[in-house]
């Protein structure tokens, strides 16, 4: 349960945790940022990078900043800072019912939210959010600095758009519009474990209709999506328990769930339906 | 390198100097190289919660960091809780109500709850147990654990 020997690097500034992962990404090399899912796979032997560019010196990436109509999050933003008033309006309302879920309070102090969108283990909750709300990937290269909207970012069970020599500095999350409600529910075994599936929701009340609706879900897949047969269930409609079941037998319906030795795709297809549901009642 | 680093911990303010190999878990170098060994290490892959120490006043789980990660840093350990012969509140308490029975899981919980409600004091009932949750106890004494805490949880904030 020891990890492997590697090469420590501890760049100063983006420009030179840049110029280390062009040189050793294609050698092994690997970015340690909270380490909360990297350390783990390392004890494990799982994973032995020849080099870990450890990028928590850096000042920059601990930056959470709201410019315009984004939120931007810096590398090293711990999921902590998501429990507390540092985002405002609606979009932090949002993520401080996520953050909830995420592992336990220890965990939550080291990990950050950057390094668990680019781990993309299909439970992640960021990963979910990054995917419902459209969020983008800003990667950065010595070819320059790209951004990857979520949808393309994400591509199977842990695998990423993401390039050997690029570092992910950001990602951007919209701010949402002042009246936009969200719900937010996931299903584990134990407080704190890996969600055997989740459901995120928001949308906007006009008229009394529910308008620009979102529906995400994660853990069900093998990434996060939207999924847009039961947001469209759900625009131009009043909120009401008819609605959201049918949204939620929509999404069942558009889900092509995983399968593991505790879950076959049925019973995560159940958890869609159930959790959709909950968490347009959590929103209404 | 992979070759040694020269770090300082600062460990219950005292400080120590030590050479270490970058793939050295803090938990390792704080009990084999500084020699406070009642951090216990249970599981070594952030699943148990022995291990919690604070780092700069946040609960961590030292097998989870690496020690060069902490150079400079502040660490607390099961070892500075108490003032000399008397102890902190969260000790007192565990003892009162009978909160641990091996004892291997204690300095995690210890570590993690003083750590929590220095930060905030004003935990409620739900939030207590959903932060328990964090940590492992073999001998599932989770009851009295949960009451050592609420009532130490009393005491920290009087005398705060």
């Amino acid at each position: 349960m020891k990890p492997a020997p590697f090469t420590y690097h501890t760049p100063a500034s983006a420009e030179e945790a840049v110029e280390l992962i062009a040189r050793f990404g294609p050698e092994d090399g690997r970015i340690l940022a909270g380490g909360q899912s990297l350390v783990p796979t390392m004890a494990f032997r799982m994973a032995r990078p020849a080099h870990l560019i450890d990028i928590n010196g850096i000042s920059e990436f601990a930056a959470l900043a709201v410019t315009g109509e984004t939120l931007s999050i810096g590398a090293c933003v711990r999921h902590a800072a998501f429990d507390s008033d540092a985002v405002p309006g609606a979009t932090g309302a949002l993520l401080r019912k996520v953050v909830q879920n995420i592992a336990h309070y220890p965990i939550r102090t080291r990990g950050t939210f950057c390094g668990s969108v680019v781990n993309a283990d299909p439970a992640s909750e960021w990963c979910c959010v990054m995917a419902t709300l459209d969020g983008q990937v800003v990667a950065r290269s010595q070819r320059g600095t790209r951004r990857i909207a979520a949808a393309d970012f994400y591509q199977g069970i842990m695998t990423t758009d993401l390039q050997e020599d690029e570092l992910v500095v950001a990602c951007e999350l919209p701010i949402l519009p002042p009246n936009t409600r969200s719900g937010f529910v996931e299903f584990s075994r134990r407080k704190g474990d890996f969600a055997v599936a989740m459901a995120l929701v928001t949308y906007r009340l006009s008229d009394g209709e529910m308008i620009e609706p979102r529906v995400g879900i994660g853990g069900a897949e093998s990434h996060a999506r939207r999924i847009t047969e039961a947001e469209d269930t759900l625009r131009g409609r009043a909120p009401g328990p008819e609605v959201f079941a049918q949204a939620a037998e929509a999404a069942a319906a558009a889900c092509d769930p995983i399968e593991d030795i505790n879950n076959t795709a049925d019973y995560r297809r159940g958890l869609v339906r159930t959790l959709v549901q909950r968490s347009l009642e959590n929103a209404a | 390198m992979t070759s040694k680093r020269e770090i300082t911990l600062h460990i219950n303010e005292r400080e120590f100097r030590v050479v270490v190999e970058p793939r050295r878990t803090l938990c390792d170098v704080i009990r084999d190289d500084c020699g406070q060994t009642g951090t216990h290490i249970g599981c070594e892959h952030g699943v148990c919660g022995a291990c919690t120490v604070l780092v700069d006043g946040d609960p961590v789980r030292s097998c989870l960091m690496f020690a060069v990660q902490a150079d400079g840093r502040h660490i607390r350990t099961i070892e500075g809780l108490a003032d000399g012969e008397k102890l902190h509140p969260m000790q007192e308490e565990f003892a009162r109500h009978h909160a641990l029975q091996c004892g291997f899981c204690t300095p995690g919980f210890l570590m993690l709850a003083v750590g929590a409600l220095e930060k905030n004091p004003d935990m409620n009932d739900e939030e207590i147990v959903d932060l328990l949750s964090s940590n492992l106890c073999r001998c599932t004494g989770y009851e009295n654990i949960i009451k050592a805490v609420r009532a130490a949880a009393v005491v920290m904030k009087a005398r705060a």
